[in-house]
């Protein structure tokens, strides 16, 4: 079959943009297992290395958890009515996409810090320093607007008057909101979710500006190992965390992509 | 039954203003008015989805207002169906009794009776998407009326339809509604489906119910440019319809003609004016109505020519100025008018 001109043009653009985001996967893999496999080995029977992948995975769980909670409604918020300020809300819910995550750190521990807005004053019983609760806070602050404003997306696609029929057919709002907007959503929450969890994952600076580098998440470990063992020591952690990162993607990804089939 | 009193409502670009209407208990209620009138704002406000701006309604002597839609016992069809697309046939027939926690068995009894109804049990399990837009709004039906609401409202139901599919769901809606008797609201901008269907008719224009009456009254006295445009556009009659042979002799008052349907008894029948043939000797012609009569008004309308032809009942007539000139007609002029019995459009 003939491929047509623009077609192999479009062929060739995407092996170039696909080639930059894969070679440096490609490349880790490779090296970590073609000329140090010892290394990985040892380092995956880590007790301290399974640990902080162990605690990444868990605190970036509960942070999708909490954005799910309080985010989910205030899409559907965003989705079907219109309000005051609504254009503020929306822009402070892009934002954390657009700023340096240094910056975010900033403003984390001006807030959550021991001495902050919100840390000072909670400090007797709830801890956001040095403690998981502070790593779940960074996270939310830069993954929550994947999962919000997907979620958003997802509620707009669905015509309000499916909601109404629901209605008059004896559904409360609630009812309605739940078997009718929240099922049709779903997917788009879901794959919300995913990224928002790979966001999260994927956080270091905020983290261990706001926590420090205890309790130890996986990204610190990396940078930790890089620092004072070497880049090799580093890269293997990093090669679990990429390992657990891209299965857990890959994975959700087909589970969508079966939940959306059926549909 | 159902009394609106004096409601007004502002939404988007749409309003209503001061309507009051009286629908009775089994009445089949038509409002037609054209786009943009303010229609499906009307019926919208009856299910609840909006509150009004003022104004009162009643179902039942009962002050509903206040009540939200899920309280109401009013049914609800879309034009475009909106079936819930995560669900099958039967889930969707079964989403209110579900709700309601309806038990099993009379939840089973309800719906194979509704389904059955419908003629929708073969397709009880297929999703939306692969369903044919009649079979849609079939199933949009059957889910509102499993529920036996306390009225029905139907808005724009035939309008995304094709046109057979439209003349046959028209005939089932009118059979639906003579066997389950339920009150029905149904707003149209289609004056045929207005009238075939409605036991009276409401007129709606700019969100005013400029005029309320029986079919023939509204036809014969519009109020509104909007149906004075209809006006012998076609032509209606009431009548009565006796089976023989598998053809319908159909009594329209001192007229007797021939249709083919399967109704009996009292019946409305619609022939459209272009369907009819005219000449000045008799066509010998099976399948054939012919009626004798005499030319009562001539209308020249450029290219063609409307005629009232007084056959007993007013027969309205179109025929192209080129045979209009050939035939040498004048008003007084005798002639015979031909339709064939499937042009008859019985419901």
């Amino acid at each position: 079959m003939k491929i047509e001109r623009i077609t192999a043009l479009f062929i060739a653009l995407g092996i170039l943009i696909v080639a930059v985001l894969a070679l440096p996967i490609a490349n880790i893999f490779f090296k970590q297992f073609a000329f140090d496999l010892t290394g990985f080995l040892s380092a995956i029977t880590d007790q301290a290395v399974l640990k902080a992948v162990g605690l990444s995975c868990f605190s970036a769980f509960l942070a999708v958890l909490v954005t799910f909670v309080f985010g989910v409604p205030l899409a559907y918020l965003l989705a079907r009515k219109n309000f005051r300020g609504k254009a503020l809300i929306e822009g402070i819910i892009d934002l954390p996409m657009a700023i340096p995550h240094v910056v975010a750190g900033v403003m984390l521990l001006t807030v959550f810090g021991l001495s902050g807005l919100i840390g000072g004053p909670v400090s007797p019983f709830l801890r956001f320093e040095g403690a998981l609760p502070g790593i779940v806070v960074a996270m939310v602050f830069v993954s929550a607007p994947f999962l919000i404003n997907s979620a958003r997306e997802g509620f707009q696609s669905v015509d309000p008057r499916l909601e109404k029929v629901a209605r008059s057919l004896g559904a409360t709002e609630w009812e309605a909101f739940r078997k009718v907007a929240f099922p049709l959503a779903f997917p788009q929450i879901f794959s919300g979710a995913i990224m928002s969890w790979a966001r999260a994952i994927s956080e270091f600076a905020a983290v261990i500006m706001l926590v420090g580098f205890f309790p130890m998440i996986a990204p610190g470990m990396i940078w930790n190992r890089f620092y004072s063992l070497g880049l090799y020591e580093g890269m293997r952690v990093a090669v679990i965390l990429l390992l657990i990162t891209l299965s857990v993607f890959i994975g959700l990804k087909y589970l969508r992509g079966r939940l959306y089939a059926e549909h | 039954m159902l009394s609106i009193r004096d409601l007004s409502k502002k939404w988007a670009d749409f309003s209503l203003t001061n309507i009051d209407l009286d629908v009775k208990e089994r009445e089949y209620f038509t409002v037609l008015g054209p786009t943009g009138a303010g229609k499906t704002l009307m019926l919208e406000l009856i299910a609840g989805f909006h509150r009004p701006d003022k104004g009162e309604i009643w179902i039942n002597d009962k002050n509903i207002t206040d009540f939200p839609p899920e309280q109401r016992k009013v049914g609800f069809v879309y034009q475009d169906y909106l079936l819930f697309p995560h669900l099958n046939v039967e889930e969707n027939v079964k989403f209110g009794l579900r709700l309601k926690k309806v038990p099993k068995l009379e939840t089973d009894k309800k719906i194979q009776r509704t389904m059955n109804l419908l003629g929708l049990t073969h397709l009880s399990k297929r999703l939306p998407r692969t369903l044919s837009g009649g079979e849609q709004q079939k199933v949009a039906l059957a889910r509102a009326l499993v529920l036996d609401p306390d009225v029905l409202l139907l808005d724009e139901p035939l309008s995304a339809l094709d046109v057979p599919t439209q003349e046959r769901l028209r005939g089932e809606l009118k059979d639906l509604h003579e066997k389950s008797g339920i009150t029905t609201i149904h707003v149209t901008h289609d004056h045929v489906e207005a009238i075939l269907l409605g036991d009276r008719i409401g007129v709606l224009s700019d969100g005013k119910l400029i005029q309320v009456g029986e079919p023939d009254e509204i036809f014969r006295k519009p109020k509104s440019e909007f149906i004075a445009k209809f006006v012998g556009v076609e032509n209606i009659f009431s009548g009565k319809s006796e089976l023989k042979k598998g053809l319908a002799r159909i009594d329209i008052g001192n007229v007797l003609i021939e249709a083919v349907t399967q109704k009996e008894g009292k019946v409305k029948v619609c022939i459209r004016p272009e369907d009819i043939l005219l000449s000045k000797r008799p066509i010998k012609s099976s399948g054939r109505n012919m009626l004798k009569g005499k030319i009562t008004e001539i209308s020249d309308r450029g290219t063609i020519v409307r005629l009232k032809i007084d056959v007993g009942r007013e027969l309205v007539v179109i025929i192209t100025k080129r045979s209009f000139l050939d035939m040498k007609l004048r008003i007084g002029s005798g002639v015979y008018a031909a339709f064939k019995a499937s042009s008859v459009h019985v419901i």
